[in-house]
């Protein structure tokens, strides 16, 4: 059963993903002017994951963001000057300038978990949120997301079989976008659906077009309400494309350029902009109105930005210890007596009904059961629910082209996918570490400039100035 | 009041802080049914029930990660390792999640994570390790590691109060060898200050944990040979009682630290530095340090026997110093 959408949420949905397609359109502009201190990480063309499924969470609930989820964060009410503050190190911003992009916070209000660079960990962290909201009986779900690279750390098994175990309320957004920096997802994880990963915790899982709004944010609604009620974690899979490369440094040459071609007619704003118009939910005139309101917004957020002081120095050393500055105080939602003995009482003893037996209740397989993988491969992936609208999406979506560039051992599938430009197969390994701004730049132009004079290919070092800034 | 065991005395710290408080609650590796390896918390899951004490599967990143959640929601939980050695298995949540939470964000992470440490009971390479120092490098966590049943118990009343991220270490060698009588009711030990364990005038042996009874052993043996020295017990790690240090200096003028942790990286580099840039001219001879050699813990019983500092490695090194 689908969630209906009524038409406020319709427009709802147009101002966040417009909203925050405007904003980091902004900061590519800011990062150019060497006004953005770190790296800047794109979620163009991946908004509607970000905003359809935090949009599904009601406010007493709990997300923790990926770098690119802004969007996410914009729908659980921080303002665009928070991202702003954030990217330009500033005074004003949520960490006071101790940390960037989308990592911060707020545990009282917005209840929203700053992540971590490192990929995977917000999981088990969202289960103890998830496990500790139960506990104290205040019926909150939980979201966090994770991307198809992510997906292969230990966190990200140790955190979703954990909250499996443990029937959390957890929704993991499993947003593929086909690449984790420049490894495609082939060399990730050998399935075709990632939300099949969700079999080996024994959780529900959904695959969904990640370009469609409203796919995602009626998938989510299900698997949040689903949560809420009890039934455990949800993995829900968001095909989509990365449309930028993994930071603003990087521009992404090792794409085959047909795959950005394909994508962006599959570009979620427009789509959802002729939607509105197809199904007579707005006129001309409404979305004038929103994207006024918008760009009205994002003025005000950004001159205040631009405006705001970097931190006074000495910051740096303070704050590393809560030396009384956090009264910590559990809200409860439940009478304490029954988590007090002797109410919390039991016999500490396991029981085991079936006994673990083989034959009363047929759990395992011999090892003459398991199909082999070629029949496994031909029965294809059954997992979970899949929306109609992803199933078609699914199937007219050409295969993701990577991972055929550098072996010759790929599964005969590769042969099926677009061929993988020569002259990026070819080219040497990019070799910038990481985007820190105007260091950096002059590390990418000294870079640049030696490939080229090491390879007088006058053709090629044309085309990449043009890229530069 | 009869003589309890240090492992009795965490299990009535852990006990009487979730009776006293319903925001404490436990996770970790067998800790409910069974009891907990070493039976530490024998009893707690009877008492309290299964969402207080929580058994996990082998995820030493989940129940850390786990448990930061827990605190975000203002609960106090505490983590067990099955032995501190597996705190490897979550590096990363604890020195960049747990860690860098307060300072980053402004969260606090009130919980604690604990477990068995230290060699000496033939463990191995991965049952006896001291970690202590990549945490004591951590900023935004404590570190504690004490050495009487008084202690272990009063100061993981204080961990389990505290609003950071508190390691405590319980060196498995005393769980059941050092007792002593200790007051009934409520009492805590204040994180962050060292004990003076024995008075002395010639010089000052500083130590923690097991080496603390090896260092008064020694030191006893050592004013049969007229030596008098004074034993500092640091009990935590991080932050460090620097004043402790610097005024028993002040009175012995020399200095040696005795620690079952390896020697390239453990504390007493850390003191030594301290001593030199904050009371130099106090000093009358070396520095001097008693340690592990910069191997993994060995299996053999001679092969950890040659390992861990003993009574008399100190009293031979202390008789080196005291020479000065």
């Amino acid at each position: 059963m689908t969630a209906p959408v009524t038409r406020q949420q319709h427009l709802d949905l147009y101002y966040y993903m417009q909203l925050n397609r405007q904003l980091e359109e902004r900061m590519v502009r800011l990062f150019r002017q060497n006004k953005i201190v770190g790296g800047l990480y794109s979620s163009l063309g991946q908004e509607a994951i970000s905003i359809g499924t935090a949009y599904a969470l009601e406010p007493r609930d709990w997300l923790a963001p990926m770098i690119r989820n802004i969007g996410s964060l914009l729908v659980k009410g921080f303002k665009p000057r928070d991202i702003f503050t954030q990217h330009m190190a500033k005074y004003t911003s949520p960490t006071r300038g101790k940390d960037g992009t989308s990592h911060f916070g707020d545990l009282k209000v917005l209840h929203t978990v700053s992540p971590i660079s490192m990929l995977g960990d917000l999981i088990p962290v969202m289960t103890g949120v998830a496990m500790a909201g139960r506990y104290l009986g205040q019926n909150i779900v939980t979201m966090t997301w994770i991307g198809d690279g992510g997906s292969s750390t230990g966190a990200f098994h140790e955190g979703l079989n954990f909250a499996a175990t443990q029937k959390a309320a957890l929704v993991l957004v499993l947003e593929n976008n086909q690449w984790a920096y420049s490894t495609p997802v082939t060399r990730q994880v050998p399935l075709k659906n990632l939300a099949d990963r969700a079999k080996a915790y024994g959780i529900d899982s959904a695959t969904v077009d990640g370009n469609d709004v409203v796919a995602v944010y009626q998938a989510t609604k299900r698997a949040v309400d689903r949560c809420r009620a009890g039934d455990g974690p949800v993995l829900i899979e968001a095909k989509t494309m990365r449309m930028k490369g993994h930071a603003q440094h990087d521009p992404a040459e090792y794409v085959p350029k047909e795959m950005f071609d394909y994508w962006k007619t599959r570009d979620p704003i427009p789509r959802y902009e002729k939607y509105l118009t197809e199904h007579k939910l707005w006129d001309a005139a409404k979305k004038a109105e929103i994207d006024t309101r918008i760009g009205r917004e994002l003025d005000a957020d950004q001159k205040f930005a631009e405006e705001s002081p970097l931190p006074p120095p000495e910051l740096a050393e303070e704050g590393a210890y809560c030396e009384g500055c956090h009264k910590i105080e559990a809200e409860w939602k439940r009478p304490k007596q029954e988590v007090i003995p002797p109410k919390s009482s039991i016999k500490a003893e396991w029981t085991a009904p079936k006994l673990g037996g083989l034959s009363l209740d047929a759990e395992f397989v011999t090892a003459a059961e398991i199909p082999s993988a070629k029949e496994a491969s031909a029965a294809g992936s059954n997992g979970g629910a899949t929306s109609p609208a992803a199933a078609a999406a699914a199937a007219s979506a050409p295969e993701p082209a990577g991972g055929s560039a550098v072996s010759g051992s790929a599964p005969a599938r590769a042969t099926e996918r677009p061929p993988v430009r020569e002259d990026v197969a070819n080219a040497p390994a990019l070799r910038v570490p990481f985007g820190r701004g105007p260091k950096d730049r002059e590390f990418e132009r000294e870079r640049t400039e030696a490939q080229h004079k090491h390879q007088g290919d006058q053709k090629r070092a044309g085309r990449s100035r043009r890229r530069k800034r | 009041m009869a003589a309890i065991t240090m492992l009795e005395g965490i299990r009535q710290a852990i006990f009487e802080e979730m009776d006293r408080d319903p925001s404490v609650v436990a996770l970790g590796e067998d800790i409910g049914v069974y009891g907990g390896a070493f039976k530490v918390t024998e009893g707690l899951l009877a008492r309290f029930g299964p969402e207080r004490v929580i058994d996990t599967p082998i995820s030493e990143t989940a129940i850390v990660g786990a448990a930061c959640g827990m605190s975000y929601l203002g609960l106090r939980p505490i983590a067990e390792m099955q032995f501190i050695d597996f705190i490897a298995c979550c590096f990363n949540q604890v020195t960049n999640f747990v860690a860098k939470s307060h300072y980053r964000w402004g969260a606090p992470v009130p919980m604690v994570l604990r477990g068995p440490s230290g060699g000496g009971v033939h463990g191995g390479p991965f049952h006896s390790a001291n970690p202590e120092m990549y945490f004591v490098h951590t900023p935004g966590l404590k570190v504690i590691y004490p050495s009487t049943v008084y202690d272990a118990k009063g100061l993981l009343k204080s961990a389990i109060r505290d609003n950071n991220p508190v390691l405590f270490f319980e060196h498995k060698f005393l769980y059941r060898r050092v007792k002593e009588e200790i007051p009934a009711g409520d009492y805590a030990v204040p994180i962050g200050k060292a004990a003076v364990r024995r008075q002395g005038r010639d010089l000052t042996i500083i130590s923690y944990a097991a080496m603390a009874h090896t260092s008064i052993e020694a030191a006893e043996l050592l004013a049969k040979e007229g030596i008098e020295a004074e034993v500092i017990d640091l009990r935590t790690l991080l932050p460090l009682d620097r004043e402790t240090i610097l005024n028993s200096l002040k009175k012995t003028n020399k200095l040696l630290v005795v620690h079952e942790d390896t020697r390239t990286g453990g504390i007493a580099g850390e003191i030594a530095a301290l001593v030199c840039e904050s009371a130099f001219e106090e000093l009358d001879g070396p520095i001097m340090r008693v340690t592990a050699p910069d191997t993994p813990v060995p299996y053999s019983p001679p092969l950890e026997e040659r390992f861990l500092p003993n009574v008399e490695k100190v009293v031979a090194t202390a008789r080196e110093l005291a020479k000065y």
